[in-house]
């Protein structure tokens, strides 16, 4: 059968395209470009080729060891994130009621720190750690800990720590107790027959029903802590010293501090990247996982 | 293996205090005998899934005990009570192979891992599931799925009872054959107590020995097929099994004859005082009414069509309002519109309000 050839859709696509060419291609070539040059100001530009990708990935150089140090910082705050928020999530979901009016309190209970805006949880917490008039700074000291965000690493990693669990178990929680919502009854009452103990159901049954919302939460919360801004900066500043300077925060200082618009645009091209691989990895693992590949016949 | 008692046993969804007419199984007495083939047989919403769950435990009765041996087990859970339950769709632990799956019931029990081994492998082998022991389960098709369910029902040797809850409902047509008799083949190996729940008769008739028909969440007869087939109990049991159904017609009755519209029918047995006022019809089925040329001294009906089953033809016919199925004989041609019913006077029954009424012979 010959196809109809008409060349006029185009022109349904073409004001897509303009829009996205004007809002993300044109931004991001004006990167690509200052990532190649370097300025002294005056609006004066000198061509600099890839140097500044070059240093960036020479932990010996200034640009190179900030980059690696903070982009180490990054990975390590993400895997202790999800090293609690996964495992704490599910067990709140497990706890949660699954039928009568306690649902609908436990899910608008989950939801609220879902809702509340970035700077405002971060502004939140740094109020709440303060020492002098914080709720939680105050206490801990007055028991007898010497806490302090603002000049101890430990304080400040486990204040921004405590602070991310708070804001974002909830999404795992709740997308954890849809995943168990859509277990079919059939499945308890076979476990019940069969002996199972409670932990054999949760490992045969209720996991392996999660695995695929588990998946996506593991994704959002990874990628949303590798991009994170606002509440260390809010509540550290990055501090004390460098110690929660994550990628986000190093870049910002670069670029709008230093003004070093090249080297911010080369960190910048290289922290997109990353966050693109990752995705593209967790896609792929993603839409893999729980499809039923058939086999080949006459295999053993 | 045991004896299953059921004492009085009723259950509503709405609570021990809704009305009695209300309560999804009504309260029923019946005992089991160790080893048997059962099956609960009824129309969907008849109570007989209901029932099923109460002697498994998965739901607990609102009145009434259950006995195993004697030994009253209603207070026990699920896991307590040592019963095996096959549902209607396949459940599978996802992340285990089919030899696991099958060994999982067993394992927490904490039976050793020589015997495990063994009972898995007898039960495959008897499933012919051998082949399929070390792969994922998720892979397999519904009906290898299924199979692994029944596997599973099947694999504890100490069971109280299996229980069936229409197990073959996703599996191919030819399929069921073959499944069907292998369960059967398997209960005169296995020597396990087996109930099964299902709404089609062919079903419940090849696979139990007793069959316990259910209607509006009550027991209206138990019996053999035959029992069923010969001597309906209620007029339900009548039309709801064989096909076509039972004939079911008003009639006036007393002493050894029926009047029909006038007609009269001639009874094998004498049927003396009959209930006052309650609804009197006689039954009888179509394989026992031949049709016949129109004669006097017949009980007449009008033709409305010819069914062929292939192995026998049945006319539809009416008698004044009511429908009416009767045999056509081997090699009899049917006139167009009018024809004579011939009654066999010993399968013909008398029910009273829907009830069978036994007559003195």
């Amino acid at each position: 059968m010959d196809k109809i050839v008409n060349q006029k859709a185009w022109f349904l696509v073409l004001p897509v395209f303009a829009v996205v060419a004007f809002s993300a291609i044109l931004p991001l070539m004006t990167v690509v470009n200052y990532s190649m040059q370097d300025t002294f100001g005056n609006n004066q530009f000198f061509w600099n080729g890839v140097g500044w990708f070059k240093e960036l990935l020479d932990p010996s150089t200034d640009l190179g060891g900030r980059f690696l140090a903070s982009l180490g910082r990054n990975l390590l705050f993400s895997a202790i994130i999800l090293a609690i928020e996964v495992p704490l999530g599910i067990v709140v979901a497990l706890s949660m009621p699954r039928e009568g009016w306690t649902v609908a309190v436990c899910l608008v209970i989950l939801a609220l720190p879902l809702l509340i805006p970035w700077n405002v949880v971060g502004t939140i917490w740094q109020i709440f750690g303060r020492p002098d008039i914080g709720l939680l700074g105050y206490t801990l000291n007055s028991l007898g800990f010497d806490y302090n965000y603002v000049s101890n690493e430990f304080d400040a990693w486990a204040t921004v720590i405590v602070m991310d669990v708070w804001h974002w178990t909830s999404l795992v929680a709740l997308l954890c107790y849809a995943g168990l919502k859509s277990i079919p009854d059939a499945y308890y009452q076979a476990a019940q027959i069969d002996g199972a103990s409670r932990w054999a159901v949760f490992k045969a049954i209720q996991l392996p029903k999660m695995n695929r919302v588990l998946l996506i939460a593991v994704l959002l919360r990874f990628m949303d802590s590798f991009m994170i801004y606002t509440e260390p900066f809010v509540v550290t500043g990055g501090g004390p010293g460098n110690s929660t300077t994550f990628v986000s925060i190093e870049l910002v200082k670069i670029a709008l501090g230093q003004f070093d618009l090249g080297k911010a645009a080369a960190l910048s091209l290289v922290y997109n990247l990353i966050i693109l691989i990752v995705c593209w990895v967790f896609y792929t693992v993603m839409t893999n996982v729980g499809t039923e590949r058939p086999e080949k016949k006459g295999a053993a | 293996m045991a004896r299953i008692d059921l004492v009085d046993l009723a259950h509503s969804y709405g609570g021990n205090d809704a009305a009695p007419e209300s309560f999804a199984l009504k309260p029923v007495t019946m005992t089991w005998r160790q080893g048997g083939a059962y099956a609960l047989l009824g129309p969907s919403g008849c109570g007989k899934t209901t029932l099923l769950n109460l002697i498994s435990g998965i739901v607990t009765p609102s009145r009434g005990k259950i006995l195993f041996d004697g030994a009253d087990i209603t207070p026990l859970s699920t896991q307590k009570r040592n019963i095996a339950q096959v549902f209607q769709f396949p459940v599978i632990y996802d992340t285990m192979t089919v030899g696991q799956n099958l060994a999982f019931p067993l394992q927490n029990r904490g039976v050793p891992k020589a015997e495990v081994e063994a009972r898995v492998r007898q039960i495959a082998d008897l499933l012919d599931l051998t082949f399929y022991l070390d792969r994922k389960a998720t892979r397999l098709t519904a009906d290898a799925k299924q199979k692994i369910s029944l596997g599973r029902g099947l694999v504890r040797s100490d069971v109280a009872a299996v229980l069936f809850d229409e197990p073959l409902t996703v599996i191919d047509p030819e399929l069921k054959w073959q499944l069907r008799s292998k369960l059967k083949a398997l209960h005169r190996e296995l020597d396990l107590t087996m109930i099964y729940v299902t709404h089609d008769q062919t079903e419940a008739l090849t696979f139990a020995d007793t069959v316990v028909v259910m209607h509006d969440g009550r027991v209206v007869q138990s019996g053999t097929p035959a029992e069923l087939f010969d001597k309906p109990a209620h007029t339900f049991v009548g039309y709801f099994i064989g096909s076509p159904g039972m004939n079911i017609v008003p009639a006036v009755v007393s002493g050894h004859e029926a009047r029909i519209d006038g007609h009269i029918i001639g009874l094998h047995r004498n049927y003396g005082v009959l209930p006052a006022g309650a609804k009197i019809e006689i039954g009888v089925r179509p394989e026992f009414v031949n049709i016949a040329a129109p004669a006097s001294g017949l009980l007449s009906a009008a033709i409305e069509r010819i069914d062929d089953l292939g192995r026998a033809r049945f006319a539809r016919v009416r008698i004044g309002d009511a429908k009416f199925a009767a045999r056509v004989p081997p090699g009899f041609s049917v006139p167009d519109n009018m024809v004579g019913l011939v009654f066999d006077p010993a399968h013909v029954h008398v029910y009273a309000d829907s009830r069978l009424v036994e007559g003195v012979a």
